[in-house]
Parts: C-alpha cells; sequence; structure tokens
C-alpha cells in the first residue's frame, strides 16, 4: 500500500481526477440513459405517469450531467494527448455511433419537453429519446471495454508501422467488435437501468409509481448481476489479463467483496423499502465497478502499451490542469450542491 | 472524394452548425434576463411573458449547441488525432477551461428554466446572470484556442518537430487571442440580437401584439444594435493581426498576388488560382496598404510570394471575406439607422422602412459569422497550425471518411429543419397572445 502511494506522482494524480469525473458522469449522465431505458419499457395503468416522472426528474439537469462527459474529455486530451488521438482512431466507429446516440438523446428530449404537444409528434421524439438512451450506454461500455481487454493497445503498432497483415477489420474493427466488449457494454446498460430506477424510487411520492420503480430496480439489479458474471466469465476467455486482473492482488479481491456487499446491500435495501440507503448502495455498487476496471489496468492508461506516466502531457501541462481543476470545483460543487437541492430527488420527497 | 477532404468537410459542417447554437447561447441569455429585470423593477407581466418566452427558445436552442458543442469534442481526436497528439498539451488548458465555463453555464440554465417558482426573485435573476457571462467565457477560451492555431507561441520547437518546453498559460495569450475573442463576442450579440430584432419586426409589420413585441425589439436592438457598430472596429483589429502576423491569409482575403507598396483595396472580383491575379475587381488605390498597416505607401506581400503548396483555396476564401464585410456593414449602418430614429421619435414601432430594414436583416448575422469563420479557418490552409503542422498530417489515417461525413451533415440538416419549424411555431404562439 504504502508503495502504491509512493508511485503516485502527476499523471496519476490527474488520471484519478479524470475518473472521478467519469465516476461522476456514470452516476449522474448514467442514471439519465436509465431514465431512457426506462421510458422505453414504461408498461401497465401508470405508463404515463412513469413517463411523466422520468421527464420531470431529467429535465433541469441532464445538461449539467451530461458535461462530466466533456470534462472527461478535455481532460484526457489535455493530460494525456496521445491517448486521446489513439482511441480517437481505433475508436472511430464506436465512439461515432456514441455521439449519434448522445445527440439524438438531447435533441429528442428537448424536443418533446417544449415541442408541439400533439400524441404524434410527442410520441415520436419519446421513441427516439428513448431508442438514444438505450444504444448509448451499450457503446461506452463497448469503449471501455475494448481499452481494458488491451485489444485497442496492441494496434497501435500496426498504426505506426502497417504491415501487410494489416486490415481495415483488424485495425478499426476488430478491437471494439468482440464479446467482451459487448459483455460490458451490456453490464454498463443494466446498471444504469439499475441506478436510475433507484433514483426513480425517490422522485415521487406516489406509493403506486414507487413500487413501479422497485420492481425495475430488483429486476435490473438481476439483469446488473448477470451481466457482471457474464463479462466475467467472458473476460476469463477473450479477455485473460481482465480475468486475472479482477481477482489477482489482495486488493482487488477486496474491491470485488466491497462491490458484492454494496449490491447485496442495496437489493436488501429495496426489498426492504429502505430507498434511501437503496441510493447509496447502488452508486457505490456502480462507482466500484468502475475503480474495479481502473484496478485492473493500473498503472497502464491503454493496457498494454502506455502507462500513465508514459502518455502524460509535461508537467506544466498536468500542474496547470490540476489548478484549473481545483479553482473550477470552488465554483461548481457549490453550485452543483445548489442544484441538486432545488431539484433533485430530495426536494421532490419533501414536497 | 479524398478522406483528407471529407474530414475537412465534417469538420466545417460541425462547426459550422454549431457556431449558429453557441452565438444565441451567449446572447439569448442576456436578453433574457433584461426582460426579467424590467419585469421585477416594473411588475409588468408583458416583461415576464417576454422573459419566459425567450426562455423557452433558448432550452431548445442551448440543448441542440451542448450535444454538438460535445461532438465538436470529439471530432478533435476522431478527424485530427495527429493534431491533438502534438498539441493537446498545449492547447487543452482553455479547453478545460471552456469545460468549467460550460458546466457553470448548464448548471444555471437548469436554475433558469426551472426554477421560477422554486429558487428567490433575485436568485433567479443572479442565475441568468452567470448563464450570461459563462456562456460569453466559454467563446473566449474556445476562441484562444483557435486563435493559438493561427499564431502558436508559448513553445520551443524540439529536434524532432515536435513542441518542447511549452508553457500553456503563455498560449492561451497569443497574438490572435484578444483580436479574435472580441470579434466572436460582438458577432455573437450583433447576429443574435438583429436576429431577434427582424423576426419582431416582421410581427410588428403584421400588426402583431402592440408593447409585446415593441419590447422586445426594443432589448433585442439594445443588445444587437451597439454590437453591430463595434464590430468593423473589431474587424478592423483583428484585420491588422492578420496582416502581421499570417501575411499570405491576408493575401488570400484580398485576393493579393504581388508583393507591392500602396496595394489597393478590391471590393468584388474572383481570384484566379491558376493565373494568379484578381480579374474584374473595383480597387481602391493605397486602400489595402491603409486599412491593413494605416499606411498607404506600406508593403504588403502577395501569395506569390510563397510556394502554391502554401496558399489556401483564395478564392473561397476571398469570397468569405467579401460577404462577410458586406453583411457586417449593413448591420452597422442599419443599427445606426435605428439608433438614430430611436434618438429622435423614442418609438420605433412606426418606422415602418426600419422594420422592413431589420426584417431583411434577420439572418445576416448568422451569415456573417458564417462567412468570418471560412475566412479564418480556409485562409489558415494548408495549416492546421499556421506554420507547423499541415492539415494533412493531422488527420487520422481512418478510410471511408465520407460515410461520417455524410451522415452528420444529414443528421445536423435534419436537426436543423426540426429546430426552426420549432422555433417558428413559439414565434406563431406570440401572434394570438
Amino acid at each position: 500500500m504504502t508503495g502504491f502511494i509512493a508511485s503516485l506522482g502527476l499523471p496519476e494524480i490527474v488520471g484519478g481526477v479524470m475518473m472521478l469525473a467519469l465516476n461522476a458522469y456514470v452516476l449522474m449522465g448514467g442514471a439519465d440513459f436509465g431514465g431512457g431505458v426506462w421510458d422505453l419499457l414504461a408498461s401497465g395503468p401508470r405508463r404515463d405517469a412513469q413517463r411523466a416522472l422520468i421527464a420531470e426528474s431529467i429535465a433541469p439537469i441532464w445538461e449539467a450531467n451530461h458535461v462530466w462527459l466533456v470534462i472527461v474529455v478535455v481532460m484526457l486530451f489535455t493530460a494525456f494527448p496521445s491517448v486521446f488521438a489513439l482511441l480517437g482512431t481505433v475508436l472511430h466507429i464506436p465512439l461515432t455511433l456514441m455521439l449519434v446516440g448522445i445527440v439524438l438523446r438531447g435533441s429528442a428530449f428537448v424536443f418533446r419537453s417544449y415541442g408541439s404537444r400533439a400524441q404524434l409528434a410527442q410520441r415520436r421524439w419519446g421513441r427516439v429519446f428513448a431508442a438514444a438512451s438505450l444504444i448509448t450506454p451499450v457503446l461506452l461500455g463497448i469503449i471501455v471495454g475494448a481499452i481494458a481487454s488491451g485489444a485497442v493497445g496492441r494496434v497501435q503498432p500496426l498504426l505506426a508501422s502497417p504491415s501487410s497483415g494489416t486490415s481495415f477489420q483488424s485495425v478499426f474493427v476488430a478491437p471494439w467488435l468482440g464479446f467482451f466488449p459487448l459483455a460490458v457494454g451490456v453490464l454498463a446498460l443494466a446498471l444504469f437501468a439499475f441506478l436510475a430506477a433507484v433514483y426513480l424510487t425517490l422522485a415521487t411520492s406516489d406509493d403506486a409509481l414507487r413500487e413501479d420503480f422497485r420492481r425495475r430496480a430488483l429486476g435490473a439489479a438481476v439483469a446488473a448481476f448477470i451481466g457482471a458474471a457474464g463479462a466475467l466469465l467472458v473476460a476469463h476467455v477473450h479477455a485473460p489479463a481482465v480475468g486475472r486482473g479482477l481477482v489477482e492482488s489482495p486488493l482487488a479481491i477486496a474491491l470485488q467483496g466491497a462491490t458484492a456487499i454494496a449490491a447485496l446491500t442495496a437489493i436488501a435495501a429495496l426489498y426492504t423499502r429502505h430507498w434511501q440507503l437503496a441510493r447509496v448502495a447502488a452508486a457505490a455498487q456502480v462507482s466500484l465497478v468502475l475503480w474495479g476496471w481502473v484496478l485492473v489496468q493500473y498503472p497502464f492508461i491503454v493496457p498494454p502499451v502506455a502507462t500513465l506516466r508514459d502518455a502524460a502531457a509535461p508537467d506544466v501541462t498536468l500542474e496547470l490542469l490540476l489548478i484549473a481543476l481545483a479553482v473550477g470545483a470552488v465554483v461548481l460543487i457549490p453550485s452543483l450542491i445548489y442544484l441538486f437541492r432545488n431539484f433533485g430527488a430530495a426536494e421532490s420527497e419533501r414536497r | 472524394m479524398s478522406d483528407l477532404f471529407a474530414a475537412r468537410s465534417q469538420m466545417a459542417v460541425s462547426l459550422a452548425f454549431h457556431i449558429i447554437f453557441a452565438e444565441i447561447g451567449i446572447a439569448m441569455p442576456v436578453m433574457m434576463v433584461l426582460a426579467e429585470w424590467r419585469w421585477r423593477r416594473t411588475g409588468d407581466p408583458v416583461w415576464l411573458d417576454l422573459a419566459k418566452r425567450w426562455a423557452k427558445g433558448t432550452a431548445i436552442l442551448f440543448a441542440v449547441g451542448a450535444v454538438s458543442g460535445t461532438v465538436l469534442s470529439f471530432e478533435l481526436g476522431l478527424l485530427w488525432p495527429g493534431f491533438m497528439g502534438f498539441a493537446g498539451a498545449i492547447i487543452g488548458l482553455p479547453f478545460s477551461l471552456e469545460g468549467f465555463a460550460f458546466f457553470t453555464e448548464a448548471i444555471f440554465l437548469g436554475v433558469y428554466l426551472y426554477g421560477w417558482k422554486r429558487v428567490s426573485g433575485r436568485a433567479h435573476l443572479a442565475a441568468g446572470v452567470v448563464v450570461a457571462v459563462s456562456g460569453a467565457l466559454s467563446a473566449v477560451f474556445v476562441v484562444m484556442v483557435n486563435a493559438w492555431m493561427n499564431t502558436p507561441n508559448g513553445y520551443q520547437l524540439g529536434p524532432d518537430g515536435r513542441l518542447a518546453a511549452i508553457d500553456p498559460l503563455v498560449g492561451m495569450r497569443s497574438a490572435a487571442a484578444f483580436p479574435e475573442a472580441l470579434h466572436m463576442l460582438l458577432a455573437a450579440y450583433a447576429a443574435t440580437g438583429l436576429a431577434v430584432a427582424g423576426i419582431h419586426a416582421v410581427l410588428l409589420l403584421r400588426g402583431g401584439s402592440h408593447p409585446f413585441h415593441v419590447r422586445a425589439l426594443g432589448i433585442a436592438l439594445a443588445v444587437g444594435a451597439p454590437a453591430a457598430v463595434l464590430q468593423p472596429v473589431a474587424g478592423d483589429i483583428s484585420a491588422r493581426m492578420v496582416a502581421h502576423r499570417q501575411p499570405v491569409k491576408l493575401a488570400a482575403l484580398e485576393g493579393q498576388w504581388e508583393t507591392e507598396r500602396h496595394a489597393p483595396l478590391r471590393i468584388g472580383g474572383w481570384p484566379d488560382a491558376s493565373r494568379e491575379e484578381t480579374r474584374w475587381a473595383l480597387q481602391i488605390p493605397g486602400g489595402l496598404s491603409f486599412l491593413a498597416f494605416h499606411d498607404p505607401a506600406a508593403e504588403v506581400k502577395g501569395l506569390k510570394a510563397v510556394p502554391r503548396r502554401d496558399r489556401p483555396p483564395v478564392a473561397v476564401v476571398h469570397l468569405a471575406f467579401q460577404a462577410m464585410v458586406a453583411l457586417g456593414t449593413a448591420m452597422a449602418l442599419v443599427s445606426l439607422w435605428a439608433g438614430w430614429a430611436w434618438w429622435r421619435r423614442g418609438d420605433l414601432a412606426g418606422e415602418r422602412w426600419l422594420l422592413r430594414a431589420l426584417a431583411v436583416l434577420t439572418p445576416f448575422g448568422f451569415l456573417a459569422t458564417e462567412a468570418g469563420w471560412t475566412v479564418t479557418e480556409v485562409g489558415r490552409q494548408p495549416w492546421v497550425v499556421q506554420g507547423l503542422l499541415r492539415t494533412a498530417d493531422a488527420v487520422t489515417p481512418m478510410p471511408g471518411l465520407i460515410v461520417p461525413m455524410l451522415f452528420f451533415t444529414l443528421l445536423y440538416i435534419g436537426l436543423g429543419a426540426i429546430v426552426v419549424l420549432l422555433i417558428a411555431s413559439l414565434v406563431r404562439e406570440t401572434e394570438g397572445a
């Protein structure tokens, strides 16, 4: 542990902060995508009420939640420009598709909120919003899976000096279109849907509606469990380094244990209707999955070719970036607290 | 179509689309806040109605701006990995600051749009002010990046041709930073203010609700007209910076082939790259030397001074520049007319000819903005970073780029059409009000 802390330099600190921003995106922006999934799956006698609750909870905050992703991207290209260049090249196709999902989700959501009240238009934009909310998390998961598996890193030498065996498929498709990235994509979708359902139990004072989302949260928890187990199994065959990394060190095992405890706590809390506890446990569970990925590939940012240190921008850039982040945090954190206190789930509960 | 050209086209389409929404996102909050402030001062519900209707339009336009801006931040890596690998460490800082400014803007826009009943009056107005200020700051930070691409500094060139000993703080204050930021901000206020003024002028001409549109016109002109009048001054500052720091770009935008003293100012004309001359232009002797260096005898460098491979596509740049200047001049003149009419009579609603002129001007600011970005971006070619990195060396090795280019073009055409329809329906609602 002390050796680990001693190994931390500027690149590792900036990388850690970048992952915190990604963590925030997953917990907030991820849940907004999950909300879109439940819009798609809205059913039963309270179908319209479910959709209205989702729209109401997302509307004031989704744009702020979305900006976490922009923060991750600008941090990545400031602090690790060569990694941004590599990911943009090899993952061009899934990144582009993810962007299309982001554009359609956001546009469709405002078009539905502010556009024509006519039934047909409402339904059409609702569909686009929901479908885009479904594909975007899968693509985000695919991108993470492709990086973690080492497939992106392994094509880097091919880009530098293309050999006769280099094909479009081997460089621009194969690294991400595989069983492991797809499994991570499905897991991401299940986790986002789980988060959204748990948050939505707190967003309403209507008991029947709350029970709807409780059932959905429990269902998503099962889906997330199956997704995680599936990803683990697939990893052992298709991404052995990840499979090993998840169980190799005592720290990794402790992290897996903590994830499992958080997951079980969330399920138990939902089962016994302890909504606040369920929210905290669900957020912890999803965050721990993310940090599990970080731990598996540490100190690599793109395994197996680039460590955080190899890929980092000069110290002066990292120092200025950290100063900017500190100053930014002084403005942003109170602002976000203000936003969530006025519009977050807790507010509707009090009303 | 080559992959390089497809990548440039996709970037151009993405920027051309986003910049309209970005400008509106900078200027609309100012107008919303002014209307709300008038309501809180006077208690007159017409002001509140105006603030709320403008806020509704802003919500749609801001969301599309936010997602199209996200696309751009990714496209830097998707299309130009060579550029990001080369310059990311020095230009990343202003981008990060822009990220924070954008974050603040998004947070407080949420408070503004959904907080009419949830936060106090003063807090609500303050949230609007924060949105307006952070919107302007975002623009300044992003333009700093573009400025660095035009006039890079804050580095030493390493023996391997890569940047060494970089200083991102110096990079943020490159020679083009102030002129470009000023020009961009004024463009945002002028384009949006006059576009909104034009829409309300049309509604007044059609005999719409009188007090509502008169007040809307007043605020829109208060924001747009001063900016439009100041813009030629900012343009002059920009042009002189370009004359000193990017002489080839200046030569392209003026269609100047020969290096000469007493260089003429050309109005119109068609630069012919194969014959290396600009034909059919109205020439004002010494005009270019005077405008660029404030000295009619100053020497202006011509395009022939550099090899063909270092020249931008001259015709596009020259025509775009002429279009920008013409549109901007019309905007400044009509703004002066509006100011004069207001000073003389204090009431613009009865000035039918002024209202007609404003109606014609509605799209001018956005067209001028597109032309201006064409000037600065195409005028910098063949470089992505002036003198350091060629665009051809920055493009992704990914083949088949025509596919995403066509896809994003169609997507943006579709989104643009829907936004226009939605805004049009919001405008129509005011006619019944």
